[in-house]
């Protein structure tokens, strides 16, 4: 008897975790397993015009990778449209991560005051709060073709034709990027940064390392967590976005999330789940590689 | 510490001002714009100040009904605020025990933060449209002939706001049981509180103030959200997802002005939030470490 009552309350204990979780697991079952199950599936329909025909068929991929092996050596449209939407995603990835870095040190190391380190990000946080729709058209009135830069730079007799690429181009979408997502390393690299013993950076000093060497070989790697948490994110962002890259691009450039949105729009659901899976499983590769570096569980 | 204010704290001081007008200066510059005079246009200079746009956006037979798109989110916005505060803490207390299958469930939640929207979102819509399917080839007579879709902005919808939601729900949860002190818990059971009592007079006082942040996060991301809604939303747009089509075909300041008008509800309800953790705080100061104190 004595040694059931522990059983059983560890029972109950069991019992009470898993109702309590029960709300959770059944809206990630219902709104995210089995869909994701069913783009798989539904990945290797077959279709037409009109609708989606049950059905083992490879079409969705073939129709997707259509002539890339006699294209080659150039590129066909589904790997150009991947080549460009890693490049895009590698500038952004660089730009937030030494912004974002430099901005977290400073507000780890170099602000003394509790509270002014919470003013400050509260003060990078609160743009977070606007709509992203309403943080990439804010950019028209600067970077249009009347906007205020190109009237700045006439005024000052720099140029004397409106530059034309500020906006709906590639640098607007990757100006956009950072703009938007920035804030996404900015916190997990401070929350790494502010867990460091402060003794390491005293005793790094005392050592004789300068202020680069400390950063370089104490706090980076300290920081790596962070680093890497924060890219995960940065990085599947701008994998799957089509918004940003949609509107900022002037819905000129081709992105790995656009092609998606295209083929829903024809209502070509196994092409969309096709181009779906694969986008997943380039997403998961450079996130894997990434995870490869650090245990993000350990980290939360 | 780094102890002298050098040459490199100036440097980035001067970086981090730089990054704040990088943040701020584009959004005020549409602020400014949508009290632009009615001869106005997307770009400075002003051509007058008035509220013009503003009467244009909200007396109806402007670009698009955006009443109906406003009430639409904002009912959305309440109810995924209420499901995620519910369901997060529901959830963040099973976490605190270990249970089998723990592991898993958490590993899914971060996946679902981090697979790209467009997929969660285009799995919603084959989903719904597989059951729509289903139901009018093998339902019962009276429904199949009538149906059309259960698609909808309270079935994939929520849904798919809920996956945005939940994640950071639960990764808020797990921050605030990191720094709990089970002594409360321990004391209520020992002078006899049942577990409800426990959680309704020791727990939930002291987790309140994060727990409304969880609100405020559930509120704001699914009043935001466009990429998970593009494709399982159904018929009806939200809020942003009117903006975005618009953003292609509207010349006029038409939409500067709902830019500021959706922003102000975003910071409004920051701001109630913010009003609420702090009058919290402040009362369990007040009170020490008597949390709630039993007080109903």
């Amino acid at each position: 008897m004595a040694a059931a009552k522990p059983r059983l309350a560890r029972w109950s204990d069991q019992t009470t975790a898993w109702l309590q979780a029960l709300p959770l697991s059944f809206v990630f079952a219902l709104f995210f397993l089995l869909p994701l199950a069913l783009v798989v599936m539904v990945s290797f329909w077959d279709y037409n015009d009109y609708e989606m025909i049950p059905g083992f068929s490879g079409r969705g991929y073939t129709d997707s990778f259509e002539g890339c092996l006699a294209e080659l050596p150039n590129l066909c449209t589904i790997l150009k449209t991947y080549a460009k939407t890693l490049k895009l995603c590698f500038l952004v990835w660089l730009l937030t991560l030494l912004i974002g870095f430099t901005v977290a040190y400073f507000l780890a190391f170099h602000i003394r005051s509790k509270t002014w380190q919470i003013a400050l990000s509260l003060l990078c946080t609160i743009p977070f709060w606007t709509s992203n729709v309403i943080r990439m058209i804010a950019w028209i009135p600067l970077l249009g073709r009347n906007g205020l830069v190109n009237q700045g730079l006439l005024g000052l007799n720099i140029i004397d034709a409106p530059i034309e690429w500020l906006l709906f181009s590639e640098f607007s979408v990757v100006l956009a990027l950072v703009h938007l997502f920035t804030f996404f390393m900015v916190v997990p690299i401070f929350n790494s940064m502010v867990r460091i013993d402060k003794a390491l950076i005293e005793a790094a000093y005392d050592a004789g390392a300068s202020g680069w060497q400390t950063l370089v070989n104490v706090i980076i790697p300290l920081s790596k967590p962070g680093i890497v948490i924060g890219s995960i994110f940065v990085i599947t962002i701008v994998m799957g976005d089509f918004i940003t890259i949609g509107v900022m691009g002037g819905q000129q450039i081709a992105s790995a999330g656009k092609i998606i949105e295209t083929r829903l729009n024809a209502l070509q659901f196994p092409a969309a789940a096709a181009n779906a899976v694969i986008l997943l499983g380039v997403t998961l590769l450079i996130i894997a590689a990434l995870s490869k570096l650090v245990d993000v569980r350990k980290e939360l | 510490m780094i102890r002298d204010r050098g040459k490199a704290f100036y440097f980035l001081a001067i970086f981090f001002g730089l990054y704040v007008l990088f943040l701020y200066g584009p959004m005020i510059a549409i602020f400014v714009l949508s009290f632009q005079g009615p001869d106005g246009g997307l770009t400075f200079p002003m051509n007058g100040v008035s509220l013009f746009w503003f009467e244009k956006l909200f007396s109806g037979g402007g670009i698009v009904d955006i009443g109906a798109a406003f009430t639409r989110s904002l009912k959305l916005g309440l109810v995924v605020m209420l499901l995620t505060v519910t369901i997060s803490v529901s959830a963040g207390l099973a976490f605190r025990k270990k249970f089998r299958g723990s592991a898993a469930l958490f590993y899914i939640a971060v996946a679902s933060l981090i697979v790209p929207s467009i997929i969660t979102s285009l799995g919603i819509a084959l989903e719904f449209r597989l059951i729509d399917d289903l139901v009018k080839n093998y339902g019962p007579d009276w429904l199949a002939e009538t149906h059309t879709t259960f698609m909808g902005l309270f079935t994939s919808g929520l849904g798919a706001h809920l996956t945005w939601t939940l994640p950071f729900g639960l990764l808020i949860m797990f921050a605030i049981f990191n720094r709990f002190n089970p002594a409360y818990e321990e004391a209520a059971r020992d002078l006899g509180a049942t577990p409800w009592q426990t959680f309704r007079h020791v727990v939930l006082p002291i987790i309140l103030p994060s727990v409304i942040g969880i609100g405020l996060f559930g509120f704001t991301l699914s009043w935001d959200e466009i990429a998970r809604s593009s494709q399982a939303i159904g018929e009806v747009n939200t809020l942003p997802l009117e903006l975005q089509s618009l953003t292609t075909t509207v010349t006029k300041p038409d939409i500067y002005a709902l830019g500021t008008v959706t922003s102000a509800v975003s910071f409004l309800v920051i701001f109630l939030a913010l009003v609420a953790i702090r009058a919290l705080q402040n009362r369990q100061a007040r009170q020490g470490s008597d949390a709630g104190s039993g007080m109903l």
